[in-house]
């Protein structure tokens, strides 16, 4: 892999405060890759750093077998579409996106930003003052000033975080439609968790300046490597339980009392102090009164909360441990939703759960990923 | 974010950094040295042509005050000029202080409304009135101020009108009173108190002001809470550059007023170009310097403001 | 009337601000009626009943002030284009680096303004007198950059922190090497502040009396013919040349600043 763009070791410090911390990372050449994570983890100085802006403090940034560190921003064939798009406002928009053409001397500039304008779908609006243009049509021409320059990588720094919700999915669709027919590696940062998984073929979350879990989207949903990660891409219902055994394939696990059981395969951990771990969507609830089938894991509980979303409804029941549980049930069938007070039992197949190190001194309560089970908070 | 590349260029790094190639290190270097580099010229300038005859003065104002230009001075460190320029010019001293401060204060009171009705009332018209309060600037502060003395003569309009009012005695003038010094140091130094208020109003966020609003702030509560604090920077530095040239000022009192007027900028300018009595022309410059310290740091202390470039 | 009342309350910020801008331009209205009228006497400045267009006709029929006009214009513009050049650059050094020394440079540029005029003057006096250097026009230029300096710092300063840092590093990432990220983006961009600290320092050095006074030795500027003709009765062309000067620059500046904003439109 010739062009694989490769961080080794980096760490960034700003005085005292490391931003990024001993990072490593390989962004396949051709890539979708998204740098997941809060703000303030560290995901747009790596951002920086790969673009030439910052230099790391340690550790080297090479692209295929080019060392890029400690490069000048405009010796690097890599471009960047800011998050406020850094339009240049005395410009207009050609001269904007001829802007790196004409800096290297490029030929049939004027024929390339027309090419590009169609590309981003803007045809004819050379003339146009950024000012002039909407949030969204700003974004496509931030984009076609980077990509007109065909860099080896093009860095992508939240640059859908000023647009609507509508705006946002077509644009996140046709980034992936130009990034699919231009074939150039996409370095993306965004702390948008459903855009990452959107969008990325590979998905890298960063959590302190450093990369928890990196991975297919699937993967990483499906089987997260930590708590933290667990409930950042998504949510979990986590309860704090011992592994007691194995039998065949599976795992047997007692939590708060009761018996539950896990793939081994799905297990981070296969012994001691594990996190039982399930998402809400994998459980179902029964109708008062009626038993759980057989062979499922299941959790008694008192519904406190039910929130009707539309294409699902969200429920929330606290356990006989007094811990909260989140529950969604897609609104197949007609009828109205469980009531809050209702008492319920909520199942799921064991090949859903997984199982996640819990280390001594983590405690046994969630709170502190369980803060949040409706996913209200962004 | 410019703060911390900056630093971050500057900052050794610890831990050791990785190799870095030749050519990026002598890059790093010059771009360390660029702002001495762009500083050196005008840096320069300043120094030869402004700290340089500062210190001289200091050492003038101290020399021996029975030379001459002819004969020389001795530097006998004669701290008593100083008392000498006290003793003879405190009026002076103290009239300098106190019209430059009542103009500062009705400068301020004109042309906050001014500067407020340009930067959130004018529109489309802000431009041009901008533009306004400089373009007098360009008739000659001279050829103004002399037309004032026109304005507030005997027979001019102004006091014609007053004497008119009942109750206003019929010897009643303005001319060579200090109301008409103060008037023309008012008229002189707007300008500069409206520059740099307008400057921080028009920073303010109108949207603020409707928050103030909406939290049942009524208009005078929400100017005292919030337009007058936010604006407090562009107060404290047209006070300051409206109070010092006002302070040194003394073509306004040898137009408009007589020299029962003057200020103690009249009596530098005579010692320096007519008594060529340069030790006490020098001792009277530091005087004002040190009124005009005294005034301003007490004054940036009352408004709590640091900031006043 | 109902309605005017209405508006004014509504209005009364712009009213005030309006009636002190008419204080702002009760005299240059005097300037211009004198400059139509003829004086009773010599020493009279009061308006008199006769009304005349000779002084618009023959402006530098009196002796001596085109001269003068000649030689304030001449300073005026050497003085500006020095001031803009080395205050726009220390600006820079100030707004976009940090660097040992940057409080004391900010203190440095802010002194000459907290010092009256008089001082300034004075000390520059004296140190011309004990180096023997000759006073006249340089003497003059080298004052007025001096206080000019400061003015033009503050000014493009303001105007480089209201910058998006963002640009130049957008610059920088499409290719523009340090000094072409300059000419094509930081530059165009600051243009409008450079251009008002010039228009500031043109207009204060044209303006300028108390300095100068003590530094043009035997050279007469038009602040200075007016303060000579001031104790023999001041010729009325005099008013005809502040009020078309005032006018010129109003055009100017107007041009100008509708210019930029249509071509800016930056917001």
């Amino acid at each position: 892999m010739a062009e694989d763009l490769v961080l080794t070791g980096v760490t960034k410090r700003f005085g005292t405060m490391t931003a990024v911390d001993e990072l490593s990372l390989t962004v396949p050449q051709g890539s979708f890759f998204a740098l997941l994570g809060a703000s303030g983890c560290g995901k747009t100085t790596t951002l920086r750093m790969v673009a030439g802006l910052e230099e790391p403090s340690v550790g080297t940034i090479r692209l295929g077998d080019q060392d890029i560190t400690a490069l000048r921003p405009y010796r690097r064939p890599v471009n960047t579409v800011f998050q406020s798009y850094a339009l240049f406002p005395h410009l207009d928009i050609g001269e904007n996106i001829a802007f790196g053409l004409r800096r290297r001397g490029r030929r049939d500039v004027a024929a390339k930003v027309a090419e590009m304008l169609e590309l981003v779908q803007l045809p004819g609006y050379e003339k146009r003052r950024p000012a002039q243009l909407s949030g969204g049509q700003q974004q496509r021409v931030a984009l076609a000033r980077a990509l007109v320059n065909e860099p080896r990588v093009l860095l992508l720094d939240e640059p859908l975080g000023a647009l609507d919700l509508k705006l946002r999915r077509q644009m996140q669709i046709e980034l992936k439609r130009i990034q699919t027919e231009v074939g150039t590696t996409f370095l993306h940062v965004t702390h948008d968790q459903e855009e990452a998984m959107w969008m990325a073929d590979t998905v890298a979350v960063m959590n302190e300046g450093r990369i928890e879990q990196q991975g297919a989207p699937t993967d990483i949903y499906e089987f997260p490597v930590n708590p933290f990660v667990s409930n950042f891409l998504g949510q979990s219902n986590l309860f704090a339980a011992e592994v007691a055994g194995r039998s065949g394939a599976d795992l047997e696990l007692t939590a708060h009392g009761a018996r539950f059981a896990a793939p081994a395969a799905r297990a981070r951990s296969t012994e001691g102090r594990v996190w039982l771990g399930v998402r809400p969507e994998k459980v179902r609830l029964t109708a008062p009164g009626e038993p759980a089938p057989a062979g499922h894991n299941q959790v008694r509980g008192v519904l406190t909360d039910t929130c009707y979303a539309g294409v699902s409804t969200e429920y929330l029941l606290r356990t006989p441990w007094d811990q909260e549980m989140s529950v969604f049930s897609a609104n197949q069938s007609a009828g109205e939703p469980l009531a809050p007070g209702t008492e319920v039992v909520a199942y799921w197949y064991p090949a859903h759960s997984f199982v996640l190190d819990r280390p001594a001194g983590s405690g046994d309560e969630v709170a502190q990923y369980a803060a949040d089970p409706l996913g209200v908070a962004p | 974010m410019t703060a911390a590349v900056g630093a971050a260029a500057g900052a050794a790094t610890p831990g050791g950094p990785p190799p870095v190639p030749v050519e990026a290190v002598a890059g790093r270097r010059r771009r360390r040295l660029t702002p001495y580099l762009l500083l050196l010229p005008g840096g320069l300038w300043l120094l030869l042509f402004f700290v340089v005859p500062s210190v001289q003065l200091a050492g003038t104002s101290l020399y021996d005050r029975s030379g001459s230009l002819e004969t020389g001075y001795s530097q006998t460190f004669a701290f008593v000029n100083y008392l000498d320029a006290i003793g003879a010019y405190w009026p002076h001293l103290l009239r300098s202080a106190g019209y430059a401060g009542i103009a500062t204060v009705i400068c301020l009171v004109l042309g906050y409304p001014l500067a407020y009705a340009i930067a959130h009332k004018a529109g489309r018209w802000r431009t041009l009135l901008l533009v306004c309060v400089i373009a007098p600037f360009f008739t000659t502060f001279l050829v103004r101020t002399l037309a004032w003395k026109s304005i507030l003569s005997d027979n001019g309009p102004v006091v014609g009108v007053l004497r008119a009012v009942p109750f206003v005695p019929d010897d009643f003038r303005l001319l060579a009173t200090p109301a008409a010094v103060v008037c023309g140091l008012v008229y002189n130094f707007l300008p500069f108190m409206v520059l740099p208020l307008y400057a921080s109003l028009e920073r303010l966020d109108g949207r603020l002001l409707e928050a103030a609003g909406d939290l049942y702030a009524k208009p005078v509560t929400t100017f005292r809470w919030v337009t007058l604090p936010l604006s407090m920077p562009g107060v404290v530095a047209g006070t300051l550059l409206t109070f010092i040239p006002a302070a040194g000022d003394y073509i306004n009192a040898e137009l408009l007023g007589t020299p029962n007027q003057y200020m103690v900028g009249n009596v530098i300018d005579s010692a320096f170009l007519v008594r060529l009595d340069y030790p006490q022309a020098a001792a009277l410059s530091f005087l004002l310097m040190a009124t005009i310290l005294v005034m301003v740091l007490s004054y940036v202390r009352a408004a709590g403001t640091e900031e006043v470039v | 009337m109902h309605r005017f009342w209405r508006w004014l309350a509504d209005h009364w910020v712009l009213a005030v601000g309006l009636l002190v801008l008419a204080y702002l331009f009760l005299p240059i209205l005097v300037v211009f009626l004198l400059s139509l009228n003829r004086p009773t006497s010599r020493l009279s400045y009061d308006l008199s009943a006769q009304w005349t267009l000779d002084y618009w006709l023959h402006p530098f029929a009196t002796a001596g002030i085109g001269d003068a006009l000649r030689v304030s214009v001449g300073i005026a513009l050497v003085a500006t284009v020095l001031a803009t050049v080395l205050g726009t650059l220390m600006a820079f050094a100030m707004a976009r680096h940090r660097f040992r020394g940057r409080a004391t440079a900010n203190v440095l540029v802010f002194l000459p303004m907290a010092t009256p005029e008089v001082v300034l003057g004075s000390s520059l006096l004296a140190l011309f007198v004990t180096l023997r250097v000759p006073l006249g026009f340089w003497t003059v230029v080298v004052a007025h950059v001096l206080f000019c300096l400061s003015f033009v710092v503050v000014t493009v300063k303001a105007r480089l922190a209201g910058l998006d840092p963002r640009l130049q590093e957008a610059a920088m990432d499409l290719y523009a090497d340090e000094w072409q990220t300059f000419r094509r983006v930081t530059l165009p961009l600051v243009l409008p502040g450079v251009a008002a600290a010039a228009m500031l320092s043109l207009s204060l050095s044209f303006d300028d009396f108390i300095i100068t006074n003590f530094n043009s030795g035997t050279t007469v500027t038009f602040p200075m013919f007016v303060w000579g003709a001031a104790q023999r009765g001041i010729p009325r062309e005099v008013n005809v040349i502040g009020t078309a000067v005032f006018l010129l620059a109003f055009v100017l500046v107007l041009v100008v600043q509708l210019r930029g904003r249509r071509k800016a439109r930056v917001v």
